[in-house]
């Protein structure tokens, strides 16, 4: 049974956020953030033993550029089984993201070039300033808590990254970086925040990973 | 912003020195691969004082290097001999601090007049309180200060009240901050208050408005939980009431309300973000704005404001079924956000508390609703979580810009529909 929702309510947009949240673990990155613009519109669909599927129609917003605007359609499957809860997201973009290369690859030199491993605290700070030389290490947490966001998530959370607390490069010999990151999650719907670890690879042509995360 | 980070990055490496008198940053330009491998030699576990802000990497991008005045000779020595160019970006390290430090401490300086006071980044405590007296002094005639209790922490809770004279005029009641955290709403309240100060008699809605009703903010709902937020967790939201029988300190102001109280959507446990506490009004900043208005007897909008989501919302909270003029509460918001929009082209969602975030019991709207007061709205500011509750300071005179019309919008529907 498939059911018209509400952009503006509650259910789409925290199914929307669970979509855009995936896609930034997918295609967002220390060059690229991307912010979830409109809700265009919602269905929901109950799949019998399976579990709710919402479709939405979604505008994403690069935050470099905010007429940058990018549709999308994303469905979010939440399970009914006990055993596996993480959300299945599928999506489409129709259109183009803007080229991140040049800020990707210019962070990747200047990291490598680093004699020292980055030591950074408090992204953004009580301000909310983030100095512009560490724009980059908080796109990649925006990006790389998509992950643990879109692994986390039931239809009854909302969740955001609210700061990064410390981040920590490691060094390694291969070609990826690696950054273990301390951050905070708001979750709107007990509004409680959340500390969480998680170790972060990323390389410009591969993206970001995140091989380990543990919830503090 | 370059030397914001050099401080920051100073105190970081500064541990272990108390002084940088004469010490100096070095500006170098390496014209090739040896000069470059020449430079890296300088950065090394040895010469642990002698630090580079940013390292020799690439050709054509210039290094600085941080050199203490006792290795001056020795690294200006070795620059020369190799003929690596460089030139002195900064002369006197320390003497660059103490002036930061200088312009740091006055901008801190609390303002003798409301025209000097910065409305454009974020203030502590202290600094709001002293700006109201001041508010209060440019505005003798129009705006006086109510003290309506005390915080748990016995610090004084303050309401603006601008009036234009009249006997217990229809009223208008405005709160910013009673979730300490979401440091945008103290700083729109402060705004705000200062453009309804400021323009009475200039612009005729505020013209209009303050000529027939009354208007009351509390810029600080919650001065504890700001004043933890500066001291220690930034993210506090709750009071900062000790709850008998647990190390868990604090109740959430915004489930405290007679008003379904106990209901979905607010917790009985308090170590929870969202504990309605031992009963409902047990928190004093609470009872204080219950005493007030009831007391008062004619207040006609309550609007409370909060962060982030872009919402503007209202009762019921505690339950989806729709208030009984939900058709009218719905037009006024859809047309607030309409307007909110022109400024800048940000977005806001509307509709009820309980279908368009989440139920929730005990709120401050629905007390206000279930006692008479029609025109309740909850505000739910920038942004959408890109920041969060960290909205860069930069973003409070755009938000609070683009909000005055929204707010304007249901001040006017107010003054126009009397009841």
């Amino acid at each position: 049974a498939m059911e018209e929702l509400l952009p503006s309510h509650f259910p789409a947009s925290r199914a929307a956020a669970v979509a855009a949240a995936f896609i930034r673990y997918r295609h967002a990155g220390p060059g690229r953030g991307l912010a979830l613009g409109t809700i265009r519109r919602a269905h929901r669909e109950d799949i019998d033993a399976v579990g709710r599927k919402y479709h939405l129609e979604l505008v994403l917003e690069d935050i470099r550029d905010k007429d940058s605007a990018v549709n999308c359609t994303a469905e979010v499957l939440y399970p009914l089984d006990n055993k596996n809860t993480v959300p299945d997201v599928q999506f489409t973009l129709e259109g183009e993201l803007q080229n991140s290369d040049e800020a990707d690859d210019m962070f990747y030199n200047q990291i490598k070039s680093l004699d020292k491993e980055l030591v950074a605290r408090n992204i953004p700070d009580s301000q909310g300033n983030v100095s512009p030389e560490l724009e980059p290490i908080h796109l990649l947490a925006w990006a790389a808590s998509g992950y643990v966001i879109w692994q986390n998530s039931t239809e009854n959370t909302n969740f955001q990254l609210a700061q990064t607390k410390q981040v920590t490069q490691v060094k390694r010999s291969d070609e990826y970086l690696q950054f273990d990151y301390m951050i905070l999650l708001h979750e709107m719907v007990s509004q409680e925040i959340i500390p969480w670890q998680l170790t972060v690879l990323w390389h410009p042509r591969h993206g970001v990973q995140v091989p380990q995360d543990s919830r503090q | 912003m370059k030397i914001l980070l050099a401080f920051s990055v100073l105190t970081a490496v500064a541990c272990s020195k108390k002084t940088f008198v004469g010490d100096q940053v070095l500006h170098i330009t390496p014209r090739d691969e040896e000069q470059i491998t020449l430079l890296r030699l300088l950065d090394d576990q040895t010469h642990p004082e002698v630090n580079y802000w940013r390292h020799p990497s690439i050709l054509g991008h210039p290094a600085d290097l941080l050199v203490p005045s006792s290795r001056l000779q020795e690294i200006k020595g070795f620059l020369d001999s190799h003929n690596i160019s460089y030139s002195t970006m900064i002369e006197d390290v320390q003497k660059l601090l103490d002036e930061e430090m200088k312009t740091m401490i006055k901008s801190r300086r609390t303002r003798s007049s409301t025209s000097t006071f910065d409305f454009g980044s974020y203030h502590t405590l202290d600094e709001i309180y002293d700006w109201m007296n001041t508010l209060v002094h440019d505005h003798p005639t129009l705006v006086s200060k109510v003290q309506i209790g005390q915080s748990y922490e016995s610090r004084p809770l303050y309401v603006l009240k601008f009036s234009t004279g009249g006997s217990n005029r229809s009223a208008i009641w405005l709160d910013t901050g009673i979730h300490s955290r979401e440091w945008i709403t103290q700083a729109v309240g402060v705004w705000t208050a200062n453009k309804i100060a400021t323009g009475y008699g200039q612009d005729p809605s505020i013209t209009a408005i303050l000529d027939s009703m009354d208007v009351f903010i509390e810029i600080i709902a919650n001065p504890d939980g700001f004043a933890f937020t500066h001291s220690t967790d930034r993210m506090w939201r709750k009071t900062r009431s000790i709850n008998a029988g647990s190390h868990c300190i604090g109740v959430d102001p915004n489930r405290n309300w007679d008003a379904g109280f106990g209901g979905s959507g607010s917790s009985s446990n308090p170590c929870s973000e969202l504990y309605r506490g031992p009963y409902a009004h047990s928190e004093g900043e609470v009872q204080a704005i219950v005493d007030f208005i009831c007391g008062h007897g004619n207040v006609k909008a309550v609007i409370s404001i909060h962060s982030y989501s872009q919402m503007l919302l209202f009762p019921y909270g505690y339950k989806t079924a729709p208030a009984p003029n939900h058709q009218e509460l719905n037009e006024l918001a859809k047309k607030a956000v309409s307007d909110l929009a022109t400024i800048f082209g940000t977005k806001y969602t509307y509709g009820s508390i309980a279908e368009t975030i989440y139920v929730a019991a005990g709120t401050t709207v629905d007390w206000a609703y279930k006692n008479g007061v029609k025109y309740s709205f909850t505000f739910e500011l920038r942004d959408t979580g890109h920041y969060g509750f960290l909205l860069p300071s930069n973003q409070i005179i755009p938000t609070a810009t683009e909000t005055w019309p929204a707010l304007l919008d249901i001040m006017i529907h107010v003054l126009e529909h009397p009841y």
